[in-house]
């Protein structure tokens, strides 16, 4: 499917990237970088469902669970996050399996789906908050620091390190994505997402196709947050859970654009440095600043730039694609209820 | 007899009414969401962070000012139904005609406008009316008195919608558009200036619920988020857009908030409430009491 010419973009860029640290070593840059493949490979997950007009406000609570199990398990029981993370992952895909499946079997779709997955985003921050004997509550946790061994702990002092394993697990995102791009399943979900009925008579499962995007984005969603865990070595339930986290998710990535691979990065990449410059550009005496200028934006490219930034610019790059895009035109009235 | 008194404790009874009377202003809550769905079909996100600008409104008048608490309330209920027709016209009108879930997530960034707006303009801090209402002693059990006045509030408020919405013209016609909103166009309702009725009466809805509830809790720049997800819980689970299923459904919760609460920390009260949802998305998915589409 891709052209070698692509490929040979692709590989020259992930080289340039590898590089990077080694060239470049200012720490507070490479500090927004990792944020910025870390939270990308988050937008990622998301949109993988995201782009099939499964619209879902309950990641953040599969990034809270994949954040808060690994660190519980290291501080209370010693686990090495190395098993630790799969076992938040799999906590993760059992709470999605749990909600999708009635939600899919029973065809809840459009604004019931947002508000359900919405409303588990905001249990889990109520559960975090509510165990705050064990989870330290709104106040925010810390995985104790490593005395031994730092490979063991999954704990690295120097940004190299960090940038190369975000890197990794960024590039790993996008893999899957062109996985599921080129896979039948994507051509199934297409089709559920325009009409569910007619796939389902022309032989799609449509409950099961649903759930195994659904869990897959899940589990990569619940590795980002336990990667963003062990990077930034404190997390609140605010940071990586709840309704704020799911909506800048979703933001970010229609910011970008959703339908194409690198979108959800380049949302990624525009509302941290948006975010950071904003911080910087204010200051800390007066908080809150950053967040409102935030909002105002990302209402403003909701209504005058749907498609996202990405989007649009290859839409106006490569006219000629337009006629085999139709779907995607399509693709965007996501979430019709009740048709 | 006696036995039966033995096992109906005491505090379970008071967990019980205290249920109910936290069910009146979650019922209110849920009605204006309810209202905005089913009218215009759009979700407010932002809808609890309304009710927070209205508690603000509220601690302002009340505190800074020193204007009299019911004279402070109808001036915050209608400084959230601008805000409520404001965020139509401005945010929601342009979306109209956009996929909704662009409509919802435009609400979303209007969420944290608003969360942030109060973070800049009043800081972080817990702030509180400073009116103590005092405990109501029936027997050996305690009610507050603001919950109690709050409950008579939500249903003097929602009675007054129910009357309004089948006793006037522009009632009917709101209701005639929830039903199909392309035919009423045709019938010469003014959809536009109906579909700005009901945002001012949903953002109404949201300050009554702002000057109840600021009675009770302290009011910061995120207070939004703990009542808002159990709105849309309520919202979902009496089906989106239908009213008495709302009613049934915020009783229901209030009543597992109230008695998870009697057994364990409040937030348990929550979460029992949030096993009850997903169990209840298995039987009755589209709502108590749905009509299946």
């Amino acid at each position: 499917m891709m052209g070698r010419g692509r490929l040979a973009a692709w590989a020259i860029g992930l080289a340039a990237l590898v590089a990077l640290p080694f060239v470049y070593r200012d720490p507070y840059h490479l500090h927004i970088l990792v944020l910025i493949l870390i939270w990308s490979f988050a937008y990622t997950s998301w949109s993988m469902m995201g782009r099939f007009g499964l619209v879902s406000l309950g990641h953040g609570g599969f990034m809270g669970i994949g954040a808060y199990v690994t660190a519980l398990l290291w501080n209370h029981l010693g686990w090495s996050p190395w098993i630790g993370i799969p076992i938040g992952m799999v906590a993760a895909g059992a709470l999605a399996l749990i909600v999708g499946y009635p939600c899919f079997r029973f065809r809840i779709t459009g604004h019931y789906f947002v508000l359900v997955t919405l409303a588990l985003s905001g249990i889990v921050l109520q559960v975090i908050t509510a165990t705050r004997d064990y989870t330290g509550g709104s106040l925010g946790y810390t995985p104790n620091r490593a005395p031994g061994n730092k490979l063991f702990a999954l704990q690295f002092d120097d940004k190299i390190t960090w940038y190369l394993i975000a890197l990794g697990v960024w590039l790993f995102g996008i893999v899957v994505w062109h996985w599921v791009d080129r896979s039948m399943a994507r051509y199934a979900l297409e089709a559920i997402s325009e009409d569910e009925d007619a796939a389902a008579a022309a032989g799609v499962d449509v409950t099961a196709e649903k759930l195994k995007i659904t869990l897959l984005s899940a589990l990569m969603t619940a590795l980002a947050g336990a990667i963003y865990c062990q990077y930034q070595m404190f997390i609140t339930p605010d940071t990586v859970s709840g309704i704020a986290v799911s909506l800048q998710m979703v933001f970010a990535a229609i910011v970008g654009g959703l339908f194409v691979s690198l979108g959800p990065t380049f949302g990624a990449v525009i509302t941290i440095m948006l975010a950071e410059t904003l911080r910087i550009g204010f200051g800390t005496k007066a908080v809150g600043w950053d967040n409102l200028v935030y909002g105002v934006l990302l209402v403003l490219f909701i209504i005058f730039l749907p498609k996202g930034i990405l989007g649009s610019l290859l839409d106006r790059l490569k006219p000629q694609r337009k006629v085999s895009r139709a779907h995607e035109q399509e693709a965007v009235q996501i979430a019709r209820p009740g048709t | 007899m006696q036995a039966f008194f033995d096992i109906f404790d005491i505090y379970l009874l008071e967990a019980v009414i205290n249920g109910i009377l936290l069910g009146g202003v979650l019922a209110l809550l849920a009605l204006g969401l309810n209202l905005i769905f089913g009218v215009i079909d759009v979700t407010w996100i932002c809808y609890a962070e309304l009710v927070m600008i209205g508690m603000y409104a509220m601690y302002f008048l009340v505190q800074y000012y020193g204007i009299s608490y019911f004279l402070a309330a109808p001036l915050t209920i209608l400084l959230v139904a601008v805000l409520g027709a404001a965020l139509h016209y401005l945010v929601i009108a342009p979306l109209l005609t956009a996929p909704p879930i662009n409509q919802l997530l435009a609400t979303g960034g209007v969420l944290f406008v608003l969360q942030s707006f109060a973070t800049v303009a009043f800081g972080i801090d817990f702030r509180n009316l400073g009116i103590r209402l005092p405990v109501l002693a029936f027997g050996d059990m305690n009610f507050s008195y603001a919950r109690l006045l709050s409950f008579l509030a939500a249903l003097v408020g929602m009675v007054a919608v129910y009357l309004f919405m089948t006793r006037t013209f522009t009632g009917t016609a709101i209701r005639a558009i929830s039903q199909d909103r392309q035919i009423m166009a045709l019938m010469g309702v003014d959809t536009k200036r109906i579909y700005l009725i009901t945002s001012a009466i949903g953002g109404g809805l949201a300050g009554l619920a702002a000057c109840l509830l600021v009675l009770q809790y302290d009011v910061h720049p995120f207070v939004g988020l703990s009542f808002g997800p159990i709105t849309f819980l309520i919202c979902v689970l009496g089906g989106l857009g239908n009213f008495i299923g709302g009613f049934i459904a915020a009783f229901v919760f209030a009543e597992i908030i109230s008695l998870g609460g009697l057994f364990s920390d409040l937030e348990w009260g929550y979460v029992l409430a949030f096993a009850f949802f997903i169990v209840m998305m298995f039987i009755r998915p589209a709502g108590l009491l749905a009509r299946r589409r």
